[in-house]
């Protein structure tokens, strides 16, 4: 080939090299790790679970359509819209009325979203906002929950979610039981026909090895037969996805293994002394496993533009949700509290990037020798 | 296996692509009909040039004289006579005065039989003296004169002599391949820098992805009865920056502002090694140095070894030209090397590659809002927050950026290389810096 064909030569300043990682490889990443369990939810809610989680990303992307229209510019096809989208629509009980979706949606991406700036200038998670916000507005159907389907009922049948079961009765409660399965089991929650047999064959084939018993419940918590937010139910299927979202990098420890750390912490010391178990015998999976723990510690506290910069300061802002969930779990009027514990942790970020800054290399002055 | 040791903080894994390459034996590159020899391819002052037009040189003749404490002397590459006199612009973008040579006559050294200096007679001050007469600079890209890095302070000691034979910008191969072709002449040139330097002990660093190298380092000291430790490394870039190499091989920090020299420590890459062996034994100036010419739109990658003042383009037709257009043309390594603008610029001494690479192997970041993934902070080596520093310079607060470490920054490229939002951080480094020292803050 010609030797001098070089008035083509592109030049730019180093480095040469790119990682392959982009922003929108990373939100579409993100949104395909969390699908499985999305269909899990379409599939044990039924179809108008599609229609909810369509709402809501149809309104989440129209509003970035139109804002970014008048500013000029075209984001549409980063993916984080889209995402914000889903994860509201992960958050809805599934027989919610639509346009509290799409309602979310357009407070999250028009409100939240572009009024301080658009797509990484948000100090607040978009989705948590949305959430949070028809949540006070609507607290009625937002806390409705449907029976899922796997639990052998026909039709769609509302019923109370473990956490919720727990809130109202627990308002009545005194006496002594061995923690929150114990309780609903007396109380005559439902647990599903393959748990019994799941957590029988568990009993007797694993667990006795060691001397250990589990109680009924947990599968279902595991693998999502419980009444919840179409998106957070399967615990089981949002850890396979963010398996991989660690293989990628994507996410990193610090904030999943802080926050489930100090939660589960405060749990097991503190979360058995309403059931009269004492202290340090808390139920620790089961919360980590109900409501939306998971999903809120893999895929929300972890949302890059709201969450600190350095390692260090992603600790401590790990284990301040943790701390948050705990107190609003515990002693709030909300049975759950995943996404207001981000969002009150969202607003200290910059504070907490102020002083959670990396040591800089050679600082320190070496002793000579 | 006991675990390798390598820097605790930052870095990055780039594809190394350094198989192109490395199982190509060094060949001479044909001598150019043209040398142009920059008098400004050092850092420091650049040299004051000695010749006028119409004069005739020799090979290895002096033409350019160092002009200060932090300057190089000068060398003709080829013997010939001066054409003119002009300024170039370098590989690394900057303009030089240069000297052109028009080949001619006979040469002196090459083809000659080598003499050899009975170099173990002389004193480390006098072995000092050659190595500044024969212009060697550090040959791993900065191009620091050598003889000022080796010039120790009155009531400095010199407790580590480490070479540097990491190499951890992907592609190159330069000095894998001296190490396996140039031992002894490696270990040679140590056993000279021990006389100037007088150190405790001396180390190789070389990453694990060149075992044969490491080997044949390790049997060849152990044959020649030498107490030089090789310490393989495990791959991370920028393992080859000599504050990383030396935190990595002794645990100890350069401090901010300070030099390997701070922490008792002196470093030299191999090709630095291997030329002062060959200005102290064979009395050879540096005016030539090995190029590895590679990438995917080359035809016949190679490891040339080169005339100082060889033109770029002569170099890519002695490897049967391109394969492909070139999208990219870089010299030195891909990391922290310098796109080019055309194929006339000389190679200077510190031109450790040239890569040339098609369309498709490079990836045109499209600049996007920052996220705030953090991913720059977790890679930079000098525990810098570069989104931070990114963000002081760009609202011209130059002063904070400063304060938060900025002139720490040796522009390796991590940041740049992971940043998903496609930010030209480095290039935001520089022009933090040039600001910062323009404003003295």
């Amino acid at each position: 080939m010609s030797m001098e064909k070089t008035e083509q030569l592109l030049v730019t300043t180093s480095p040469h090299l790119h990682d392959r990682m982009t922003t929108s490889r990373i939100m579409w990443t993100v949104t395909l790790c969390l699908l499985p369990a999305g269909i899990w939810g379409i599939y044990v809610f039924g179809i108008y679970s599609l229609a909810v989680l369509a709402s809501s990303i149809g309104a989440s992307l129209a509003t970035e359509f139109v804002i970014t229209k008048l500013q000029g510019q075209d984001t549409l096809y980063d993916g984080s819209a889209f995402l914000t989208g889903l994860l509201i629509g992960y958050n809805m009980p599934p027989s919610i009325p639509l346009y509290i979706p799409v309602i979310g949606s357009i407070f999250a991406i028009a409100v939240v979203k572009h009024t301080f700036g658009g797509l990484g200038s948000n100090w607040m998670n978009p989705a948590l906002a949305g959430r949070v916000f028809v949540m006070f507005s609507w607290t009625g159907p937002m806390t409705t929950w449907l029976v899922p389907r796997t639990r052998g009922i026909a039709d769609a049948v509302t019923g109370a979610s473990p956490l919720g079961f727990l809130k109202t009765g627990l308002m009545t409660f005194s006496g002594k039981v061995s923690g929150p399965l114990d309780f609903m089991a007396r109380k005559g929650y439902p647990f599903t026909s393959s748990d019994l047999k799941v957590t029988e064959w568990l009993n007797e084939h694993v667990l006795s090895l060691w001397g250990g018993h589990m109680q009924n419940g947990y599968v279902d918590l595991f693998l999502g037969n419980i009444p919840g937010s179409i998106g957070e139910v399967s615990a089981l299927l949002l850890l396979l996805g963010a398996v991989y979202l660690f293989a990628k990098k994507i996410i990193t420890w610090e904030i999943p293994v802080s926050y489930l750390g100090s939660f589960g912490f405060l749990v097991w010391m503190l979360g058995g002394l309403r059931y009269g178990a004492g202290l340090f015998h808390g139920d620790v999976l089961f919360h980590l496993l109900s409501g939306g723990l998971i999903l809120g510690a893999f895929y929300m506290a972890t949302d890059m533009v709201t969450s600190p910069l350095t390692g260090k300061g992603q600790i401590i802002y790990g284990i301040g949700i943790g701390f948050f969930t705990y107190l609003i779990r515990f002693f709030g009027a909300f049975p759950e509290g995943v996404s207001l514990s981000i969002i009150l942790m969202n607003i200290v970020v910059p504070m907490i990037n102020r002083y959670a800054q990396p040591v800089l290399f050679g600082r320190v002055r070496e002793a000579r020798k | 296996m006991k675990e390798l040791k390598t820097f605790p903080k930052g870095g990055v894994h780039p594809r190394d692509h350094k198989e192109l390459t490395n199982s190509i034996p060094i060949r001479n590159a044909p001598v150019p009909s043209v040398a142009v020899i920059a008098m400004g391819q050092h850092l420091g002052s650049p040299a004051k040039c000695l010749v006028e037009k119409g004069d005739t040189v020799t090979e290895g003749m002096l033409i350019g004289e160092s002009s200060g404490f932090i300057s190089a002397n000068v060398h003709s590459s080829i013997p010939g006579k001066v054409s003119k006199i002009d300024r170039v612009f370098l590989p690394n973008g900057l303009n030089s005065e240069a000297i052109f040579v028009e080949l001619e006559g006979e040469f002196e050294r090459s083809g000659k039989e080598v003499t050899r200096t009975e170099w173990r007679e002389k004193t480390p001050q006098e072995l000092l003296e050659m190595v500044k007469e024969k212009g060697i600079v550090g040959m791993g890209g900065a191009t620091f004169p050598t003889h000022v890095k080796y010039t120790v302070k009155k009531g400095m000691r010199v407790e580590y002599f480490v070479v540097n034979g990491v190499e951890c910008e992907p592609y190159l191969t330069a000095d894998h391949r001296l190490m396996l072709e140039k031992t002894d002449e490696i270990l040679e040139g140590i056993e000279i820098i021990r006389k100037i330097l007088n150190p405790e002990k001396i180390m190789i660093g070389i990453e694990i992805n060149k075992p044969d190298a490491i080997e044949i380092m390790e049997r060849r000291i152990g044959e020649r009865g030498l107490d030089f430790h090789v310490i393989p490394l495990k791959m991370k870039y920028p393992q080859g920056d000599e504050k990383q190499l030396l935190k990595a091989l002794t645990g100890r920090e350069v401090p901010s502002g300070g030099l390997p020299l701070d922490i008792g420590a002196v470093v030299s890459n191999v090709g630095t090694v291997f030329s002062i062996y060959e200005a102290v034994v064979h009395g050879k100036p540096l005016i030539e140095r090995i190029v590895t010419v590679t990438g995917g739109a080359i035809n016949h990658p190679a490891n040339l070894k080169v005339r100082i003042g060889t033109r770029i383009g002569d170099l890519i037709d002695e490897c049967g030209g391109f394969k492909e257009t070139p999208l990219k043309i870089i010299a030195g390594g891909p990391m922290m090397g310098f796109a080019q603008v055309n194929l006339d610029s000389p190679v200077t001494k510190g031109v450790s590659g040239i890569i040339a690479l098609p369309r498709e192997e490079v990836k045109i970041p499209r600049k996007t809002p920052c996220i705030q993934c953090g991913k720059c902070i977790r890679v930079c080596p000098m525990g810098l927050s570069p989104t931070r520093l990114y963000k002081w310079i760009d609202h011209q607060h130059y002063e904070e950026a400063v304060k938060e470490g900025l002139m720490d920054c040796k522009e390796c490229g991590c940041c740049g290389y992971v940043c998903p939002a496609g930010i030209p951080l480095v290039q935001g480094m520089r022009v933090g810096k040039y600001y910062a020292r323009k404003k003295k803050v």
